[in-house]
């Protein structure tokens, strides 16, 4: 983490116009392939939102599923019950999310990074449980089907294609990463960096610890619900899974595989992973859990910072030679 | 009122079936700091031994010493091999790196085991029920009290009354000041490893009649153990036993009350304890 490539301005770069042409050249190239494209640009969007509180401000999560499935269950219940407007069902579930990060905000930033991890798996686990038993209402394992959408703006229908689902996900996540980059070159952003490098130090130049700590946590969990929703409206079904621990690890895992506290790292992470599962686990989905765990201890063993931080390190190097 | 101590009894055995499980993870946690998620692949692995041990014909009884041995052995190998890389890291690079462990450790148990849930064969004097004052005791969940009675008082009098325990507790209250004094800080935590791991292993053998066994072991009863850890505090071997006998009651008598509930007490149980109790039952503040 000490290897941080300077303080980010906010403005706009190059590798930002590349992380976003690609997007647009896998519509262009893999029109078969929308589906999977707007499953990774949602699961982006989420590990974003995680790479925010754990990258920047350091709060370990092992629960931030909680958020991304309050959302997709927010957004699903709306729809199921009349609501079929997807832009104000998405700010709806968003609004929700960040409601409860905002109430379990206070539980977790007081902790150290152990206890922030259990009250967060703890907290992950409760809602996971709360969900299946009320079934009633969630449709539990079952999960919650019948869920159509309204044309999104009054226009493109949600087809089979998932044409409408590919563009209304890259907007949105689009959208997120204009917000995330601006949050971080904020001087709110700053002082999460400087929570994150040594929080005893903070309150003696006067900021308020615990108060940023609240207002990351609480941005992140309405980004993850948008999130969650994202995946509601353009799959038009929520399962039980959009809770569960298997996805507060992956969203976790695609983070360090990308590299934290880097915005880029997010959308690495979460297309390597992605891609990976649909090829590995399509195979046998042992022999992907396996690749998975090697993967995670090669990062951690080698690879200190995912794909990023090797890129650095290579950057380095060159730049040491050259000389 | 005898259904419901027949239930309390249950509850006690699953607790102390936790504490054999979870009471290796308490004491590494406790005493490097080490979040080891992977804890539960070693109960894993005692259970798919002791069955290729049963089946291969030797004895139940026969079985469990061995799962211990070569559990701990194997623990004490992966802590040298790839654990000491990361003792030292930041907790979030432990869970990573702990979770990977899990992940691969349940691939290779799927591809040799299979999938499906395992039996073992229990020998036929643990097997039935003890009648006692008109109240019928499973005979294995009275074997499993037993061995965890027996579990305690030895870890007890080894934690308490040996060299090496004296050596263990110091280390836990300050590392860096037992360091100083010339205690070998590094070789008291491979040996606690080691020991946690094997009793992990027995705790996989014994769990198979009463939980089953099966390659998600390891993220199952992951929360358990959180929970033995948290509530009794890190590192507080007595701590574990009163917490895994407490959370084993909670769950068994809210499971047979309130079915609908399922496990959202002892989830909520678990919240609230972090928050009132962030040390423990009997850990102690740092």
């Amino acid at each position: 983490m000490s290897a941080s490539p300077g303080l980010s301005d906010g403005r706009w770069r190059w590798p930002d116009t590349v992380l976003w042409l690609v997007p647009l050249i896998w519509y262009v190239a893999w029109p078969d392939h929308l589906l999977l494209g707007s499953q990774v640009i949602i699961t982006a969007l989420f590990t974003l939102s995680l790479d925010l509180l754990l990258g920047y401000a350091g709060v370990v999560s092992l629960g931030h599923a909680a958020f991304f499935g309050l959302g997709a269950y927010t957004a699903g219940l709306l729809a199921v019950h009349g609501w079929r407007e997807p832009l104000t069902g998405l700010a709806a579930a968003g609004v929700v999310a960040a409601l409860a990060g905002l109430a379990t905000s206070f539980l977790v930033v007081r902790g150290k990074a152990l206890s922030q991890l259990m009250i967060t798996l703890g907290i992950g686990i409760l809602l996971y449980e709360a969900a299946n038993k009320a079934s009633s209402v969630t449709g539990g394992v079952d999960g919650l089907s019948d869920i159509s959408m309204d044309r999104l703006l009054g226009v493109f229908r949600f087809d089979l294609a998932g044409k409408t689902a590919y563009g209304y996900s890259l907007a949105v996540a689009f959208a997120g990463f204009l917000l995330v980059k601006r949050i971080v070159a904020s001087p709110f952003g700053l002082s999460l960096r400087a929570i994150r490098e040594g929080a005893q130090r903070m309150p003696a130049i006067g900021a308020p610890v615990g108060r940023r700590l609240v207002a990351v946590f609480t941005i992140a969990a309405g980004l993850a619900g948008i999130a969650g929703a994202l995946l509601t409206q353009t799959t038009q079904f929520v399962a039980l899974e959009v809770l569960g621990f298997e996805r507060s690890a992956a969203v976790l895992i695609m983070l360090a595989l990308g590299g934290t506290g880097q915005l880029y790292g997010a959308f690495i992470g979460a297309a390597l992973f992605m891609g990976m599962q649909d090829l590995l686990a399509r195979q046998n989905p042992a022999y992907w859990q396996f690749w998975l765990g090697l993967m995670l201890v090669a990062v951690v063993l080698r690879g200190r910072g995912g794909v990023l931080g090797g890129v650095e390190a290579v950057r380095d190097r060159l730049r040491r030679t050259a000389r | 009122m005898v259904a419901f101590i027949g239930v309390v009894f249950d509850g006690v055995a699953y607790g102390s079936l936790l504490f054999v499980l979870g009471v290796g993870m308490s004491v590494t946690l406790g005493l490097l700091r080490f979040i080891n998620l992977a804890h539960g692949a070693f109960a894993m692995f005692g259970g798919y031994l002791a069955i290729a041990l049963v089946g291969g014909g030797v004895p139940f009884a026969a079985a469990l010493p061995v799962v211990i041995v070569v559990i701990g052995a194997a623990g004490a190998v992966v802590e040298r091999l790839l654990y000491r890389r990361v003792s030292r890291t930041r907790p979030l690079d432990q869970v990573l790196f702990t979770i990977g462990l899990a992940f691969m450790a349940s691939a290779v148990a799927t591809f040799v085991c299979g999938p499906s849930q395992k039996a073992i064969a229990l020998p036929g004097a643990l097997t039935g029920q003890l009648h006692v004052l008109g109240l019928g005791l499973g005979v294995y969940r009275l074997f499993l009290v037993a061995v965890v009675i027996v579990i305690t008082v030895a870890l007890h009098l080894i934690v308490g009354h040996t060299r090496f325990g004296a050596q263990l507790r110091a280390a836990v209250d300050h590392p860096d000041a037992a360091a100083g004094l010339g205690i070998p800080v590094d070789h008291v935590f491979s040996a606690s490893f080691a020991l946690g791991s094997g009793l992990a292993g027995l705790g996989g053998a014994l769990g198979i009649d009463l939980v089953g066994l099966d390659p998600a072991c390891p993220f199952k009863y992951l929360v358990y153990f959180l929970l033995v850890v948290v509530v009794g505090g890190e590192g507080s071997i007595l701590g574990s036993a009163v917490a895994a006998v407490a959370l084993g009651v909670f769950d068994v008598v809210g499971k047979y009350y309130v079915p609908g509930a399922g496990a959202f007490f002892l989830y909520a149980l678990m919240v609230v304890s972090l928050l009132v109790l962030p040390h423990g039952l009997f850990g102690r503040r740092r």
